[in-house]
């Protein structure tokens, strides 16, 4: 009777990933599956939706993509190398108060302002990373510390207060600086594409950040030592790789990316909001792990990243237009990104080996 | 003594293609310890992780005292009276908790043990316990103060705790000094005596001299050598568990060229004795040794992740002390590390991104990769190794062990170096790749010198132009690999063991 059981069990337990070719239907949906859903959803929207395939929504659409990819890229540079970076948000919102902070408390011209954010971007990852790999605090946790250290700290000059032009400072006085017009130029000109005025600057900025990171992490040696860490940390540092360097570069490349997004965001309102940017950090996320699924890479991935972040613009525009309120919006937010992380995590671990 | 309390038949179990134990049969007789003896990578841990319930067999049977035994979790196979010590000793204890919680946790996870924990009880059980076992601790202190011998018994006084009729102990002296195994032994002795039957998995010959009924060797998944008659026959049984297959490959050992590596009185441990030892161009050199012999340490010193104690190395006459691999491989000093699963293979990547890791700078230009060279390299190497696959951008994953273990040993033959060293390179390997990997490395040995460490003794002798023999981390003995006496080695390997014994007796 034992010995069934015993068989049974066996028989139960998933083969060793050497077996190959899962029947091609399968590998098709791993690969396509995501970007067909992508299709869907517009369709869906477009049909349903009134007004979503408009000018005016995909504007809005655009807007949004840009900050969340921007950041999201940041992100996917930390998944590669194995780590996780829970700060961005709090890193773009710091950066969008020290831009408005600069320019309307101290009146320094734009590009002073930007040299500071970018600055303070590196200066967070460079910590973030020496508190991972020098003080072996685990990923999540730094990250998570940095962030309620900055919500914190970006409040501090300004009491608490928002930065606008004119505004009364903590001291009595008025702040006598405003926005430098080329740096509101930054957040809202729109380029003609196709239509009138359809494509804000920071798309563009999404774009060429995003092709810039592909390029890094697909064909450099740079990014292609960054994957084999984050496949295997200690095969990596015993082939010679300098796996601290790395893992500290990979956060320092998120916090720029996470000051370009907060500066661009900045930019965008011509105010520093201490209330926006609340929801970077689940879209940002979302948009990178979500990068997973495309094309079944099964692996952090630029263009997967950019594609998750569209599809998070879309599917929040879409529900905006369909007037689902903002609690519903976070919860369909949540599932899509659960059923993603499953979908990636199950069905990919089939597809063994490499890619 | 002659009734069997466990009989093991034909167990089988694979990891993957690696088949790890074929076939394996033993019994083990009740009021009497079994060791059991066996090199890296034959079966041991396996066999003792089937049998505390951590694996399931693929086939065959286990029973214990006349019932069939086939545990389906560690805390079933504690109930049904197969008690495991495990070697790693944190597996065996939780140090943020107090002595008397760590000595009842198996209670404490046993239903109906009751919600709410009753210190005053459970101080009292804890106390009886550590008492009958004769530790002289304070329970209520946390374990995490304690050394690391206190820590051992304590696992083992709560693996006792449980009446077991089997009782396994790996490695259980490894951390406990002559003093603390003697307790040890003599707690062992008590339980002989109320009938358990004791499997005592060592490498220290000194302990299975003291405690030991019968020895059981254990080789390549199978019984290798089955030792009851008195006096046991020690010798024999090292000789089964180290094996000799060898037939008469008898080596061609070519013209050494220069001194390329010189170690001179270098110390792994503080109280080592030093090492002088000259590697030569087109030379190779088998290190070899038991578990914990410190092949692993000088690997480790060599490719510049520990330091040694003191001492000097140098490098084609220069000083040469790596404080990192990037440093060792900058040098031209290269390594293949054992446990490939864990140390080597870079799971996510293909064969061709696995081989040119190291050496990416090669493949690139301004940083940016040449996928062709990169794919070409891979190609030859396939071909130059016999990697057998579908073409070279397969996942390494879909590769046999022995596959696998080339393609490692091809990334570090892309680029020349001075130094090559291969820390245990025929584990979880074929045959056929072994055969393969060992002519691979004699082809291109010119230029550079290789060192190999293999614990298995026909591995030495089916590669090395010299064997150099560790114990206690340094070098007690050194061979020419022709018309080598077997013997002699095996005394090298053991003989000291005996030296160590009469020692630890005086």
């Amino acid at each position: 009777m034992s010995t069934d059981v015993q068989n049974n069990g066996v028989a139960a337990k998933p083969k060793a990933p050497a077996e190959r070719a899962p029947s091609s239907a399968l590998d098709l949906a791993i690969r396509y599956g995501f970007l067909a859903l992508l299709v869907g959803l517009a369709i869906f929207f477009s049909i349903f939706a009134n007004g979503f395939a408009g000018p005016r929504s995909a504007v809005f659409i655009f807007q949004s993509v840009a900050m969340t990819g921007i950041l999201a890229l940041g992100v996917t540079c930390t998944l590669v190398v194995g780590g996780f970076d829970l700060s961005i948000g709090s890193v773009a919102t710091s950066a969008m108060m020290l831009a408005a902070y600069m320019m309307v408390v101290l009146e320094q011209p734009a590009a002073v302002a930007i040299v500071a954010c970018l600055v303070m971007g590196a200066f967070i990852g460079l910590v973030n990373g020496i508190l991972i790999v020098r003080f072996k605090v685990p990923d999540l946790l730094a990250t998570l510390g940095m962030m309620f250290l900055l919500v914190g700290l970006q409040r501090i000059p300004t009491a608490g207060r928002s930065i606008s032009t004119g505004m009364v400072l903590p001291d009595g006085s008025t702040a006598g600086g405003t926005f430098d017009p080329f740096f509101l130029t930054m957040g809202r000109h729109r380029f003609d594409f196709f239509l009138e005025k359809l494509l804000p600057i920071p798309v563009v900025f999404l774009v060429v950040i995003a092709i810039l990171i592909w390029i890094f992490l697909e064909t450099t040696r740079h990014g292609r030592l960054m994957y084999a860490i984050g496949s295997n940390e200690r095969a990596a540092a015993l082939t010679g790789t300098n796996v601290k360097r790395y893992k500290i570069t990979a956060y320092m490349i998120s916090g720029v990316l996470a000051s370009v997004a907060g500066m661009l965001l900045a930019a965008r309102l011509g105010r520093g909001d201490i209330a926006s940017g609340t929801n970077l950090l689940l879209d940002a996320v979302a948009a990178s792990l979500i990068g997973f699924a495309v094309l079944g890479a099964a692996k952090p991935n630029a263009f997967g990243t950019a594609m998750g972040a569209l599809f998070v613009g879309i599917l929040l525009q879409g529900l905006t237009m369909m007037n689902a309120p903002y609690y519903t919006q976070d919860f369909i937010k949540g599932a899509v990104l659960v059923i993603a992380l499953v979908f990636t995590f199950s069905l990919s671990a089939r597809k063994a080996g490499g890619h | 003594m002659t009734d069997c309390l466990c009989q093991i038949s034909g167990l089988r179990k694979a990891f993957g293609d690696n088949l790890v134990l074929r076939g394996l049969s033993l019994e083990l007789p009740a009021g009497s310890v079994t060791a059991l003896m066996g090199a890296n990578g034959a079966g041991k841990s396996t066999l003792v992780k089937i049998l505390s319930g951590v694996h399931s067999s693929d086939a065959g049977n286990v029973s214990l005292a006349g019932q069939s035994f086939v545990p389906s979790s560690p805390s079933d196979a504690i109930r049904k009276g197969v008690v495991t010590v495990h070697q790693a000793i944190n597996d065996g204890v939780i140090p943020d908790l107090d002595v008397a919680s760590n000595l009842m946790i198996d209670r404490l996870a046993e239903p109906g043990f009751g919600f709410f924990l009753k210190r005053k009880q459970l101080f009292a059980d804890a106390q009886e316990i550590a008492d009958r076992m004769g530790i002289d601790v304070d329970v209520r202190q946390p374990v995490a103060q304690l050394g690391v011998a206190d820590r051992q018994l304590i696992a083992i006084a709560r693996a006792m705790s449980h009446q077991p009729s089997l009782l396994i102990l790996d490695e259980p002296t490894s951390s406990l000094s002559a003093v603390e195994a003697e307790r040890l032994f003599d707690l062992i002795e008590t339980f002989k005596a109320r009938g358990v039957a004791v499997l005592y998995i060592s490498h220290r010959m000194s302990d299975i001299r003291r405690i030991a009924d019968r020895i059981v060797s254990m080789r390549d998944g199978e019984i290798s050598g089955l030792f009851e008659d008195t006096p046991l026959d020690y010798e024999g049984a090292v000789q089964a568990m180290l094996g000799h297959r060898m037939t008469d490959v008898n080596i061609e050992i070519p013209q050494r060229g220069e001194p390329i590596v010189e170690l001179k009185q270098l110390r792994l441990k503080p109280h080592a004795k030093p090492i002088d030892l000259t590697l030569h161009d087109n030379e190779i050199i088998a290190v070899t040794g038991l578990l914990g012999s410190g092949k692993t340490d000088l690997a480790q010193a060599l490719f510049g992740l520990r330091p040694p104690n003191s001492g000097d190395i140098s490098l084609d006459g220069a000083a040469y002390a790596p404080t990192s691999p990037g440093k060792a491989i900058a040098n031209g000093v290269f390594m293949s590390t054992k446990d490939r699963a864990t140390n080597a293979v870079i799971a996510d990547f293909n064969i061709t991104r696995n081989i040119s890791v190291p050496f990416l700078a090669q493949f690139s230009s301004f940083s940016f990769l040449s996928r062709g060279a990169e794919r070409d390299t891979a190609r030859d190497m396939i071909e130059a190794l016999s990697i057998v696959c579908q073409s070279e951008s397969d996942g390494i994953n879909t590769l046999s062990g022995g596959n696998q273990q080339k393609v490692m040993l091809a990334r570090w033959l892309v680029d020349k170096c001075r130094l090559l060293l291969l820390d245990e390179p025929f584990q979880g390997v074929d045959i056929r790749s072994r055969h393969d990997i060992g002519e691979k490395v004699r082809q291109t040995a010119k230029g550079r010198a290789t060192l190999v460490f293999v614990s298995e003794l026909d591995e030495a002798l089916e590669i090395a132009d010299r064997i150099v023999v560790m114990h206690e981390h340094s070098i007690i003995a050194e061979f020419v690999n022709r018309d080598v006496d077997l013997n002699e080695i095996l005394t090298a390997v053991t003989g000291t063991a005996q030296k160590q014994l009469e020692h630890e007796a005086a």
